[in-house]
């Protein structure tokens, strides 16, 4: 397992976490928003696994990484009940069209 | 000759090309997912780009991370996403059968937001190169990491999984409470 330098980790999770910053800021659904933000979060743990095959007797990484994911899915969770009922309002979710917060 | 050419196989190289075939499958969905404009496609390469950073997790040592990244990301997150999809479609969108059911996205300050990101990942790159690491300790050799990671579960970090827990209950909890119909 110790063949790939772990520049090659770091170069790919910055890219990950670029990428995902620029569809979170570009795309105007909802949706999609949520995709970018999960794009992000997967290439920090990308970085931080790749840190953690240094630290094999305690793998302090690795725990932080299930921690991350587990957060990753309550915020879907609620992000997307949230944009049901954002739905359930204005009859649609692209982001530039909701200007009140409420009657 | 099959079994020469098998002794003659050199590991190190086939596994340097697994990896890079993982990391191509995870960038190029993430582009994919970037620049195109069909909504549910763009679901799908997010699908190329968790299983990809599954594929990276297993050339780390992570095995249990990366088992669970497929069942939680790929089984959990992203069903979920397709469902939010789904269900928020634009009803005024007339179409008859002969036309496929695009659900589409516009885009907003692409350039800037692309500029922004090629910046970001630059500067990272610099980061990367000048931090000069010197790491300290091995590397995980070929034996699992499932015992370990229970065994920290359930000592080092109990406190932190008793709470996390009870987080993604209340979350569970509150997204189906937020969601819920209204009485007229």
């Amino acid at each position: 397992m110790s063949i790939i330098p772990i520049y090659n980790y770091l170069i790919i999770s910055a890219l990950l976490f670029s990428i995902g910053m620029a569809v979170a800021v570009t795309k105007r659904n909802a949706v999609l928003i949520l995709m970018g933000i999960e794009l992000m979060l997967n290439g920090i743990n990308l970085n931080l696994v790749a840190f953690s095959q240094y630290d094999p007797n305690r793998l302090q990484g690795q725990m932080f990484v299930l921690f991350v994911i587990v957060i990753a899915a309550a915020e879907v969770t609620v992000a997307l009940a949230i944009i049901l009922k954002i739905y359930d309002y204005f009859k649609n979710i692209d982001l530039g069209g909701l200007n009140q917060l409420k009657k | 000759m099959l079994n020469d050419f098998l002794k003659n196989i050199d590991l190190y190289l086939i596994k340097q090309i697994a990896f890079f075939v993982f990391a191509a499958i995870t960038v190029g969905g993430a582009l994919y997912l970037l620049f195109t404009k069909n909504v549910l496609y763009a679901a799908f390469s997010l699908l190329l780009t968790l299983l990809g950073v599954a594929g990276l997790f297993v050339f780390a040592g992570a095995d249990f991370l990366a088992v669970s990244q497929i069942m939680i990301y790929v089984g959990g997150i992203l069903v979920l996403m397709i469902f939010g999809i789904m269900l928020t479609n634009n009803k005024d969108f007339k179409r008859n059968n002969l036309q496929p059911n695009k659900i589409s996205v516009t885009h907003h300050n692409r350039f800037w937001a692309v500029l922004v990101a090629v910046l970001l990942f630059l500067g990272f790159l610099k980061m990367i190169f000048e931090a000069n690491f010197h790491i300290i300790g091995k590397q995980i050799h070929n034996s699992s990491t499932v015992r370990q990671i229970g065994v920290q579960l359930m000592t080092d970090y109990v406190f932190a999984f008793e709470v996390i827990g009870i987080f993604l209950l209340a979350a569970l909890i509150g997204a189906v409470y937020i969601a819920k119909k209204e009485k007229a």
